[in-house]
């Protein structure tokens, strides 16, 4: 099974949820089933990426992070420093190297 | 998906969508744009003149880390000729406050600003972390929230000077608004977008961020690199806020203008003079010597019930009553210092009564 390596990064106060540390390094799967199927045949995207995180990654308080199929209004997504509303947000299909950044903006000022 | 370039210089590659215009723009672009329209918004409201000594109250966290950033930026780029100043409230938290105030202190090295930071200890002999053991988690921002509004007015007058800005954003303030009309508190929200709250002798509050949206403030902070602390305060958050805050999100989710609308429906909202005329008049506490709508401002209330042991006085009235049925001040009751205003603020008040009489 062929696999991609990320670089993830966690700020403004969402690394408290995982395990207290900014920078992860992770390696997925660079195919995925799509729904209703078991055969691996769809690129893997944020979204998938967005329930590997919160299964495998993630320590405490999932409700922080996502929310209703993606990540909880307020968190703020960069895929390689670019804000993922310009890289059609779940949907981006992750290529091997990339970098993935999540904010909260919930924190106070 | 293919690059997209910048809305603004048709040149480099956009990095982020407005969430006010929608407009997809670069880097340079947004850093821009973000600093000019806070420039816009001070300039057009008149915040400051040449010469002023203005404090950015400062906490250590993302609002008012950019807020220092972007005043140090401005103050240079368009001289305003203001004397910057950083003031931060130690309100005795440990592993909360104690950490974002190291963020502070970098900050004052980054900004090259002097920093004055004044303790609830030192000005109300307790920690919060000593409130909270005696009152219990709740209450406990009601406490929080009248001493750090005065604490900072001292530590300006500390300063001398007689301008704080804080770093309120148009989140925050879209929020209030929501509150305010949930709570029915019209006064409230008669006032609550105001860009400067002043009185003729008091100190001004400002709030340069009141049109910039949180998540350009973070993103902001992120592509400027900035060192700034973010951790849910430890005592329990405000619930009530919070529930605002989440609606507000959900709304900006579906809808990113919404945040900016309802300010501008807040400003729109014209309040009847009955309710005015319910608002009370200003007097001085005549104990302290701060503003206060009664003979006793809430500081010294909220005070006096930590230290007769009865900490719901100030928050309840039948509490109240219980304090005052149990006797009279002790002698040695702990008070907060006297307060005094700035001195150029002490010349206007004497002017002004002179010009009265």
């Amino acid at each position: 099974m062929s696999t991609i390596s990320l670089k993830i990064e966690f700020g403004g106060g969402l690394e408290l949820l995982f395990s207290n540390q900014r920078s992860h390094r992770i390696t997925i799967p660079a195919n995925v089933p799509p729904e209703g199927s078991d055969v691996p045949s769809k690129p893997v995207d944020i979204t998938y990426l967005l329930f590997w995180l919160r299964d495998n990654l993630l320590k405490e308080r999932a409700e922080l992070f996502v929310e209703n199929g993606t990540v909880r209004p307020g968190v703020l997504v960069l895929v390689n420093d670019t804000d993922w509303e310009l890289e059609g947000e779940g949907e981006y299909q992750l290529k091997d190297g990339d970098e993935i950044v999540f904010i909260s903006t919930l924190h106070g000022g | 998906m293919p690059p997209r370039t910048c809305a603004l210089c048709n040149d480099a590659r956009a990095i982020l969508k407005r969430p006010k215009t929608g407009q997809q723009i670069c880097k340079e672009c947004f850093f821009y744009v973000f600093e000019t329209e806070v420039h816009n918004t001070i300039t057009e409201a008149r915040l400051f003149k040449p010469g002023d000594r203005v404090a950015i109250g400062a906490s250590g966290g993302k609002d008012s880390t950019v807020l220092a950033h972007v005043m140090k930026t401005l103050n240079e780029r368009y001289k305003y000729g203001l004397e910057l100043f950083l003031l931060s409230i130690d309100e005795g938290i440990t592993g909360y406050r104690d950490d974002s105030l190291e963020t502070v202190k970098r900050n004052q090295q980054q900004y090259d600003m002097p920093l004055k930071i004044l303790s609830y200890d030192e000005l109300y002999g307790w920690t919060m972390d000593a409130i909270v053991a005696q009152i219990g988690k709740k209450n406990n921002c009601t406490f929080c929230g009248v001493f750090r509004r005065q604490a900072l007015d001292r530590g300006a007058a500390i300063l001398n000077v007689d301008h704080i800005v804080t770093g309120h954003n148009a989140d925050d303030i879209a929020e209030t608004v929501l509150m305010n009309i949930m709570r029915g508190d019209i006064a409230r929200l008669g006032r609550c977008t105001s860009i400067c709250t002043q009185g003729e002798d008091t100190i001004k509050r400002s709030k340069p961020f009141k049109y910039a949206y949180e998540k350009e403030i973070v993103m902001y902070a992120y592509f400027k690199k900035l060192d700034y602390f973010s951790t849910e305060c430890i005592y329990s958050p405000d619930a009530y806020r919070g529930h605002a805050r989440a609606f507000l999100k959900d709304l900006e989710a579906a809808r990113p203008s919404a945040i900016i609308d309802i300010i501008h429906s807040g400003e729109a909202f014209e309040i009847n003079d009955d309710v005015k005329a319910t608002q009370k008049l200003q007097q001085t506490c005549r104990r302290c010597g701060y503003m206060s709508s009664n003979e006793l401002c809430k500081a010294c209330t909220l005070l006096e019930g930590l230290e007769r042991g009865m900490p719901t006085a100030a928050v309840t009235d039948r509490a109240r009553r219980k304090l005052d049925a149990d006797g009279p001040v002790p002698e040695n009751l702990r008070t907060i210092p006297l307060f005094q205003l700035p001195s150029n603020l002490r010349q206007n008040a004497a002017t002004a009564v002179e010009a009265t009489s």
